[in-house]
């Protein structure tokens, strides 16, 4: 008999789109005796493109997903954001009911989707342990016993009579995180909790999940870390669109996940056909259509020397009028961490005053791009409303090649060892 | 580490998460393991509400005695209201001290979904906890004002002002008992029902003190007559206080068999309550 301790059966989950509630009471009531008779909802929107997760009005955050978890197994689950991680970590700690499938469940099982769940800012750090503690599902006795460890794992012995609001916000997470660290579930399920805290205590974290897993315990881990997803899992599943699009050895899957989201098509072309592209997320519409780059001289080229000039352009195309548009650039590297953004909410644009919009072509130019070499990706969004409503975006929707150049006129090259942007600057030493 | 002993050779599952629940799976052994759990939330409620206060834990007893006092004026000395020959101030302050439980119980229960959204959406532990252990901590305070109210009740019993208490004070626990009932099934239902409707939260807080006058708090049911008599007795909340007033002060217009029918109302209240409550609970965070 094998050892597994989750078993995952076609587990699906929708979300209706758009107000919930509708409004009135009446259109319930009216949708509830469609229902009941086996009726068409008498609201669901006709027409409209279907794309992908999108069924009418329903959102398939997750749809299909199959798996088994063995005993002692550390499982990494990555993808972009709207794949349905989270939503998928949810059904798993029962925070929400998945619409289809089943889930079963072998043991006892903590979810770590935050730290310090349920601290109330008037209580102390002592009393906030034990009402955490049985928040997270450990009895009085337990906390009892695990108490100065607890305290002692979270360095804030000082302060731990002095309410938590008073608590910076480094100290709060690490009280939250030695709670948990404390439970000692059989199945433990963390989400992203690592991202807080300083680098030492993101160590001592990631060191107690390692001690977690060898010590037989199973771990499922989300996270867009792909180094700690690297050193702590030995299995990792892809998703997308909320369907597991790839499921296997760490490695495999990363370098996967990497080379597929890091441009769509083969190469890193300079222009680029967005309506059909793999980093579309959550979207209402696909109204980003097509983006192309072009260098000083005004080619298309998305290859562009260091502190040159750089121009990304896209074009949309929206099925209705939006209003307040919000044209927004983010370029992040290649391992998904953001290094600036250009909004025109922020940034006069020459144009900036449109009261509504249809279609377009939007052109970020950057005079000066201050990367050092290497390969950038640039993810666009459209919103409307002051970003109150995205209408579409598109993750790593072209990428950037940034080309050495003696940016400081001294024969030599900088390297990126040091980070991913480069400054003009002066040194002075004055000899003693 | 126990997790060993945890894992049944058998192939049995500890846990199976479906899309929906039976009706009636309630799930109460989970809440029994988690009585630990709603012992901290009756200390954390109670604790934490006089946090930073200077008076601290005498606001139970400051609350009740000036309300009291502001009914004593308005109603007894200004409006001039029957209150069947009994002391003023002590007629209002037993009307008080047992509505103000109903109304803490019921007030609190119908935000529980919305109130705790943020930890429901980040853990799972048996919801019920969190009504019951409201339940729980306003027990702590209505003792507190219930001993506020024996101690003015001894002080007119001993200067001889005409009350006359009875063996139905045995029944007090039964009284606080069905209060708790109805105020925890008409809050985890409201509850329920906000998670999707947010306009009864509005209503809460002002339907209660509707409620407050359609009984028979600030004055005797014995004024009362014809269509309205009636109504006043259909509400169930009537006969709880009254027989609270026959008790302890010896005077009131009920016959107490109509306890029977409040008891009755609040079980219902209560069942159905946990009924909704359970079938939300497992979808809500979708739509809160």
């Amino acid at each position: 008999m094998s050892n597994t301790v989750i078993s995952i059966e076609n587990v699906s989950k929708s979300y209706q789109l758009g107000v919930i509630g509708t409004g009135t009471f009446k259109e319930d009531l009216n949708r509830w005796w469609a229902r009941r008779r086996g009726k068409p909802d008498p609201y669901q929107k006709i027409g409209g493109e279907d794309f992908g997760n999108r069924q009418g009005e329903t959102l398939w955050a997750l749809k299909d997903i199959n798996t088994q978890i063995q005993q002692g197994e550390a499982l990494g689950i990555i993808g972009r954001n709207g794949a349905g991680k989270s939503t998928l970590l949810k059904v798993l700690s029962e925070v929400t009911a998945p619409t289809g499938g089943e889930v079963k469940i072998r043991g006892r099982i903590a979810s770590l989707l935050e730290v310090g769940t349920g601290f109330h800012p008037d209580l102390t750090g002592r009393e906030n342990v034990y009402l955490n503690g049985a928040i997270m599902g450990m009895k009085r006795i337990e906390i009892n016993r695990k108490f100065d460890e607890i305290v002692d794992f979270s360095g804030v012995e000082q302060f731990i009579d002095t309410p938590v609001k008073r608590y910076s916000s480094g100290m709060y997470v690490r009280l939250g995180f030695a709670v948990a660290a404390h439970l000692e579930p059989e199945i433990l399920i963390v989400d992203e909790v690592l991202a807080v805290g300083d680098a030492e205590f993101q160590k001592k974290c990631l060191g107690k999940m390692e001690n977690a897993a060898e010590g037989g315990r199973t771990v499922i881990f989300v996270s867009h870390n792909m180094p700690s997803i690297q050193a702590l899992c030995q299995r990792v599943i892809l998703l997308q669109g909320g369907t597991t699009i790839m499921d296997g050895e760490t490695s495999s899957v990363i370098s996967h996940y990497l080379s597929n989201f890091s441009n769509g098509l083969d190469g890193n072309p300079a222009e680029v056909d967005l309506r059909n592209h793999p980093g579309r997320s959550r979207s209402k519409e696909p109204a980003l259509k097509r983006t192309w780059i072009t260098n000083g001289a005004g080619d298309i080229n998305n290859s562009i020397e260091m502190g040159g000039s750089l121009t990304l352009y896209y074009q949309f195309e929206c099925s209705r009028k939006i209003s307040s548009p919000d044209f927004i650039l983010v370029v992040e590297d290649e391992r998904g961490v953001p290094i600036f953004n250009l909004k025109s909410a922020l940034v006069a644009t020459e144009k900036n005053t449109f009261k509504s919009i249809r279609a377009g072509t939007v052109c970020f130019h950057i005079p000066h791009i201050p990367l050092m070499p290497g390969t950038y990706y640039a993810s666009i969004t459209l919103t409307e409303d002051n970003d109150f409503n995205r209408i579409d975006s598109v993750q790593r929707a072209i990428s950037i090649e940034v080309l050495p150049k003696d940016v400081y006129g001294t024969g030599k090259i900088p390297s990126r060892t040091a980070g991913n942007v480069f400054v003009q600057g002066e040194i002075n030493v004055e000899p003693l | 580490m126990t997790s060993q002993s945890y894992i049944d050779p058998n192939d049995t599952w500890t846990k199976i998460i479906r899309p929906k629940r039976g009706i009636f799976d309630l799930r109460l052994g989970e809440l029994w393991r988690a009585r630990d759990l709603i012992m901290l939330f009756v200390w954390r409620d109670f604790v934490s509400i006089y946090k930073q206060t200077i008076l601290g834990p005498l606001w139970y007893i400051i609350q009740p005695v000036l309300t009291t006092i502001v009914f004593t004026v308005i109603f007894g000395n200004i409006a001039k209201l029957s209150t069947d020959g009994l002391p003023p101030f002590l007629f209002y302050m037993a009307g008080n001290t047992i509505w103000s439980y109903f109304n803490a119980c019921l007030v609190a229960t119908s935000n529980t979904f919305n109130a705790n959204a943020a930890i429901f959406g980040k853990v799972y532990f048996p919801r019920l906890s969190i009504p019951i252990s409201v339940a729980i901590s306003n027990l702590i305070s209505f003792s507190i004002r219930f001993a506020m109210f024996l101690l003015f009740w001894a002080y007119f019993m001993l200067s001889g002002s005409g009350i006359h208490p009875n063996w139905w004070i045995l029944c007090l626990p039964l009284l606080v008992l069905i209060m708790a009932l109805m105020g925890l099934g008409f809050g985890i239902i409201i509850s329920s029902l906000t998670t999707k409707y947010r306009d009864l939260q509005q209503l809460v807080s002002f339907g209660v003190q509707l409620l407050m006058y359609a009984t028979p708090v600030i004055y005797p049911l014995s004024t009362i007559h014809g269509i309205w008599r009636l109504v006043i007795l259909v509400n169930p909340m009537t006969p709880i206080v009254e027989v609270f007033r026959l008790a302890f002060l010896g005077t009131s217009a009920i016959d107490p068999i109509f306890l029977l029918y409040s008891a009755g109302f609040a079980v219902v209240v209560f069942l159905a309550g946990i009924l909704v409550f359970n079938h939300v609970q497992n979808t809500f965070m979708d739509t809160v």
